[in-house]
Formats: structure tokens, C-alpha cells, sequence
């Protein structure tokens, strides 16, 4: 891992107001990403593991600029990305790629799949047209396809290929910085492996940086090097793979991984759970977001928003009672 | 999970079928050659338009031919569908007037698409001021009935039978443009397009390559359905005297000398009204048939 981050993101904020109609009054404004700060190291696999709606999605893509962000600032390798030119903005976002979640919406159901990834080149005007479409078959191979796979339509394939298409399309560009948006999500398990074994080579063979959004926390323990775990906006701990899941520091990841089912009857959940309903994203408890479902809360939680503190080298956790919880 | 081992194997290539598309024309076609609406819907319509191109070399009489001798003749072995009211040969004129009804569905269908698709993918595509003002335009249009829409065409360009053709076709706007725009919003959402803007793809781009496809069988589907309407309506403007003028064999304007007629001799109404009828219905059976094919929410 090298010292100076590849991707750097500050402050990060993406606020949608909520209005019944367009000449309505405000309702409310849903924070959906709140202020988060996230540094990638080259190479690593940074998992960003949360509940539904607790804004991972978001938060990936407006690191990518495809959603306007409201505050922050996100830079590649020291360029600040966002308020960049068009024509730069699109230079950038090359070494910026998405792999989505569900591989049947993302594919245009009228397009070859070898086209969806050769407009890729056309767009950005990478190599002779003549060899675009050698381009296009390489990558296939490279992600377990054959070239011929190129001349079909995605409704011809299975779930795990077409996410191999996916795959394609967001490396053919070559980039530096993916964001994996819960890539196997969609698929079944016996392909998931495949897909995630096949995500990994394909970062060591290119040195690729990975924001692995995920809501499984296996997947995430097999995937990350570090984790980042989210609730309603904020990042709430972010720690080591191994650190975060020996030791997880904030009584929200501790009731995550509570969550998951063991596989052995006789085991018994020794962790606290977690109290209540998701909150509605548009009325957070002021303080700790989490405080109003924490075993744990205390005053201080209701008065003071706590930030993220180290609890060691390699683990910050934000909890008012981080150092009482072990 | 962490003792996952599943190698990466190459996926195997399934079976080597030809690659059958579920677009493009040829496969439309043949989709089409085997539904039964489509095949009769179809073949009206290609001896229709045959009519139009070769009317010329088939029919029986000059359809202009006045022939004081034979007027009001029943149908009968030398004049089929029987003479008018001048002795003309209603069977020549009904196939000299297919090059009307060809003409103004063809006319009428590239002004209501073009001015429709445009409208309906500024709206949908662009900024939302301009949604706001174009859907308003389209709302107003869409309150007053067609046929009074048309008129009020008709009263600013003055009757003929271009503006009945041109009147139709503008009439006919609002409806795609409502259309394509909700289409267009919809495509929108996909994540495909988002896939596109990840790639670095400009909102031109995204609007011609990757949603105006999406949103083409749609436009197919309510194109055939709106048509007929269209040509019916501009049918209605030629008998009510603001179409194509007399002595112009227009199957509408027909209608309206034969009425004169209609007791004494029934088939100087009935042939030219039959011709709208059979053709009307002919499009809007493939119509069917296509939106069987195109449509997936249509059940099969």
C-alpha cells in the first residue's frame, strides 16, 4: 500500500430536497450521504458495508460524479475532479468506472453486448477504429468471454455473464478506481464466487483500487482490505478487515454482524441487538444518528454528534463510548 | 466465504444457435409473417400501395372520363363497382384515390412523428423549464377534440388537400409528444443510460444512440394506431368540404357527391366508403400484430 492516496474525498455531502411538486414548500431534506471522508490506497479494496438506504450507493456515486454532490470535494491522485471542464471531467472519469448491481438493468436490452462495451472506445476515441473491435474481444477473454459472445444480445445470457459484460464494459476503458455497487448482489450464489474471484485477479493483473459497496457482510470480509462501515450518511467506523471484525468498536457494526445468521444452531447471539425500526432517512435524531436504536446510548449521545476517533493505528470508530464497549 | 476456491473457469459458450436478435427489421418481419392479423392487415395494405404506384396501369377507365350515357349504372360486368352521377367508373376511381389515402398516411405519419419525437425528447430529455412549457402547449392542444383541432388548422391554411394532410398530421403531435416524453423520462432512470454517463457519454448521445432506440417500438406501436385516426379524420375534412376538392377522386370527397344519391343508387356511397373502411381496418390490424410483437407487457 502506498502512502498518498489514489482517491481522496472530503466532506462529501449529497442532500435531495423533498418536495411534493415542483412549486410545493420543502418537506424535508433527505441526507443521504452527510459529510463523509474517505482515502483509497492504490490497489486495496476499500468495502463500504450498511443497511439499505443507508446511502453506500450514493455515496460511490457521487465520488464518481454522477450525482451532483451538495459540499466536499473529491480528488484523483491531487486534481480535484469535480469542477473540472467538460472535457477534462470526461478524461477523468476514464480512470473512474462503475460496475452496477443488477447486470440485467444495466445493459441496454437493444444493443449487442459487444457494442455496449466498443461505444465505450468510440466515446472516448480510443484506438484505430479498425482495432476496436480486437479491443473489445481481448477484454472478453480477459473477463471469461468468448469473442463471439460479442455478437449477442445480454437477454441471451445468464446473470453472471452478462456481469462479465458489465465488467468489460468498466475496465475496457482501462481506469484506476472502480466502484464495485454491490456487483453480486444480484446473481446467485453459485456465481457469486466466480464474479468475486474474478474481480480480484482482475485487480491484481491492473493494480485496480476497488470501493466495494456491499450490504453482505461476507462478501465484505472476503473482498476488503479495509472496511468502512455506514449509517444514514455517516461513516460510523472504519478499521482494518481483520481488526474491524475481530474487534468491532460501535455497538452499529457490532449489531450488523450479530445480524448475520451463524451457521451452527447451538450458537447463541451474544452481542446486543439492535433496538427499533430504521429510522426515516428525512428525520434523523439530532446527536448520534444511531443513538435512538443504540443498547448503548447515553446522554452525552443526544447532545454532541460524536466524530471519528482513533482507537487504534488502523481502526476509527465514531461512538462516545468507544473506549467503554470493549 | 473466505475459503472461496471456485476457480474461474471460461463460460462455456452454451449452445451454437445462430444469434437470433429481438430487434431490428428482419426479425420484425418475420414476426410479423406469422401472425394472422398481420398477414391480412399487411396484405391490404400492399395491394393498397401498389394501387397508389401502378393505379395507372390497372384501372379499368380514366376515373376523370365523364360518360353521360352510363351514369348511376349498378354494378355490373363493364363497370364493377358501378358509374357516379357523371358516368365515371367508380372501381378507377377508387383505385386512381389510393394515392391519396397512401399519400396523406404516409404525409400525415412523418409530420406527427417528427414534430411528436422532437417535442417529446426536447421535454423529456431536456431542462425541466422546458418540460414544464412544451407539456403545457401539448395540455392546451390536447383539450380541444381532434377534429376541432384539425379545423382550426384547416381555417388558418385554407382548405385543400395538402393542408388537410399537413392539418392531421399537426393535430396528431401532442399525442406522441406525450408519448415519447413519459418514454423518455422512463428510459432515463435505467441504469444503462447512467452506464452511458459513466462512459463519458454526452446528453446527445444519450438521447440519439441509447434512448430514442428504446423509446422507436413505442413510437411504432402508437404510430399505428394514431395513423388510421389521422386518415380518417383527413377523409372527414375532404366530405366535409375542407380536404381535397372535387373533381379529385379523394375517397372522402366521393362520399360527398354520392350522398346525393345514396337512395337510388347505394353504390356510390357504399364502394368508396367500403375502400375507407377496409383499409382503416387493415392498419389497424397490423397494428395489433405489432404492438403483439413489440410490446412486452402485452400478454402473448
Amino acid at each position: 500500500m502506498n502512502t498518498a492516496p489514489l482517491l481522496n474525498a472530503e466532506g462529501i455531502k449529497a442532500h435531495f430536497p423533498v418536495k411534493a411538486g415542483p412549486l410545493s414548500p420543502l418537506k424535508g431534506v433527505v441526507r443521504a450521504v452527510d459529510g463523509v471522508d474517505l482515502s483509497l490506497y492504490r490497489g486495496e479494496t476499500l468495502g463500504l458495508v450498511g443497511e439499505s438506504g443507508c446511502g453506500k450507493s450514493t455515496l460511490g456515486r457521487a465520488l464518481l460524479g454522477l450525482i451532483p454532490i451538495t459540499g466536499g470535494r473529491v480528488q484523483l491522485e491531487g486534481t480535484s475532479v469535480l469542477d473540472q471542464p467538460p472535457a477534462k471531467l470526461k478524461a477523468m472519469r476514464r480512470e473512474m468506472q462503475l460496475i452496477f448491481q443488477d447486470p440485467f438493468a444495466a445493459l441496454d436490452p437493444r444493443q449487442t453486448v459487444g457494442n455496449a462495451v466498443r461505444v465505450a472506445l468510440d466515446i472516448n476515441n480510443i484506438g484505430k477504429r479498425s482495432e476496436r473491435q480486437q479491443i473489445v474481444e481481448d477484454i472478453f477473454a480477459e473477463v471469461g468471454l468468448r469473442p463471439e459472445h460479442t455478437h449477442r444480445f445480454p437477454h441471451e445470457f445468464s446473470g453472471g455473464q452478462r456481469q462479465r459484460v458489465v465488467i468489460a464494459r468498466a475496465l475496457v476503458l482501462r481506469p484506476r478506481f472502480v466502484v464495485c455497487d454491490e456487483p453480486v448482489s444480484a446473481l446467485d450464489v453459485s456465481v457469486q464466487a466466480q464474479i468475486l474471484n474474478l474481480l480480484k485477479r482482475l485487480q491484481q493483473d491492473h493494480q485496480l483500487t476497488y470501493l466495494f459497496v456491499s450490504h453482505n457482510l461476507g462478501v465484505i470480509e472476503y473482498m476488503a482490505d479495509r472496511v468502512a462501515v455506514m449509517y444514514y450518511g455517516k461513516i460510523v467506523e472504519i478499521a482494518e478487515r481483520t481488526e474491524l471484525f475481530r474487534q468491532p468498536r460501535h455497538p452499529y457494526t457490532r449489531a450488523l454482524m450479530a445480524a448475520v445468521p451463524a451457521p451452527d444452531p447451538t450458537a447463541r447471539a451474544d452481542e446486543l441487538p439492535m433496538l427499533g425500526e430504521p429510522p426515516d432517512p428525512m428525520f434523523l435524531p439530532d446527536g448520534c444518528r444511531f443513538r435512538n436504536r443504540c443498547p448503548m446510548a447515553i446522554e452525552r449521545c443526544a447532545l454532541e454528534e460524536p466524530a471519528l476517533i482513533a482507537v487504534s493505528s488502523t481502526h476509527q470508530s465514531a461512538c462516545w463510548r468507544n473506549n467503554t464497549l470493549i | 466465504m473466505s475459503n472461496l476456491s471456485a476457480t474461474l473457469t471460461p463460460v462455456p459458450s452454451g449452445t451454437t444457435s445462430p444469434v437470433r436478435k429481438r430487434s431490428g427489421f428482419v426479425w420484425l418481419m418475420r414476426e410479423l409473417a406469422v401472425k394472422r392479423s398481420a398477414q391480412i392487415g399487411g396484405s391490404i395494405l400492399i395491394l393498397l400501395v401498389f394501387c397508389a404506384l401502378f393505379g395507372n396501369w390497372i384501372m379499368p377507365y380514366d376515373p376523370f372520363l365523364v360518360d353521360a350515357l352510363n351514369r348511376l349504372k349498378p354494378p355490373s360486368l363493364q363497370h364493377p363497382f358501378g358509374t357516379d352521377e357523371l358516368g365515371r367508373d367508380i372501381l378507377s376511381r377508387i383505385i386512381y384515390g389510393s394515392r391519396y389515402f397512401v399519400t396523406i398516411s404516409i404525409t400525415a405519419a412523418a409530420i406527427a412523428i417528427t414534430g411528436g419525437v422532437t417535442l417529446g425528447l426536447l421535454a423529456g430529455a431536456g431542462p425541466y423549464w422546458l418540460d414544464s412549457l412544451l407539456m403545457r402547449i401539448v395540455d392546451i392542444m390536447l383539450a380541444y377534440p381532434y377534429i376541432l383541432l384539425v379545423l382550426a388548422v384547416v381555417a388558418i391554411l385554407g382548405p385543400s388537400l395538402t393542408t388537410a394532410m399537413v392539418a392531421v398530421g399537426i393535430a396528431a403531435i401532442p399525442g406522441y409528444a406525450r408519448l415519447v416524453r413519459g418514454e423518455v423520462l422512463s428510459v432515463r432512470q435505467t441504469e444503462y443510460v447512467e452506464a452511458m454517463r459513466a462512459l463519458g457519454a454526452s446528453q446527445t448521445r444519450i438521447t440519439f444512440r441509447t434512448i430514442l432506440p428504446n423509446v422507436m417500438s413505442s413510437i411504432i406501436i402508437y404510430a399505428s394506431y394514431a395513423t388510421p385516426l389521422a386518415v380518417l379524420s383527413a377523409a372527414a375534412l375532404s366530405f366535409l368540404g375542407l380536404g381535397a376538392q372535387p373533381p379529385i377522386p379523394e375517397w372522402g370527397a366521393m362520399l360527398v357527391n354520392a350522398r346525393t344519391f345514396m337512395r337510388t343508387a347505394w353504390w356510390t356511397v357504399t364502394m368508396p366508403g367500403l375502400a375507407i373502411f377496409i383499409s382503416i381496418l387493415a392498419m389497424n390490424l397490423l397494428g395489433n400484430a405489432l404492438r403483439d410483437v413489440l410490446d412486452p407487457r402485452s400478454s402473448r
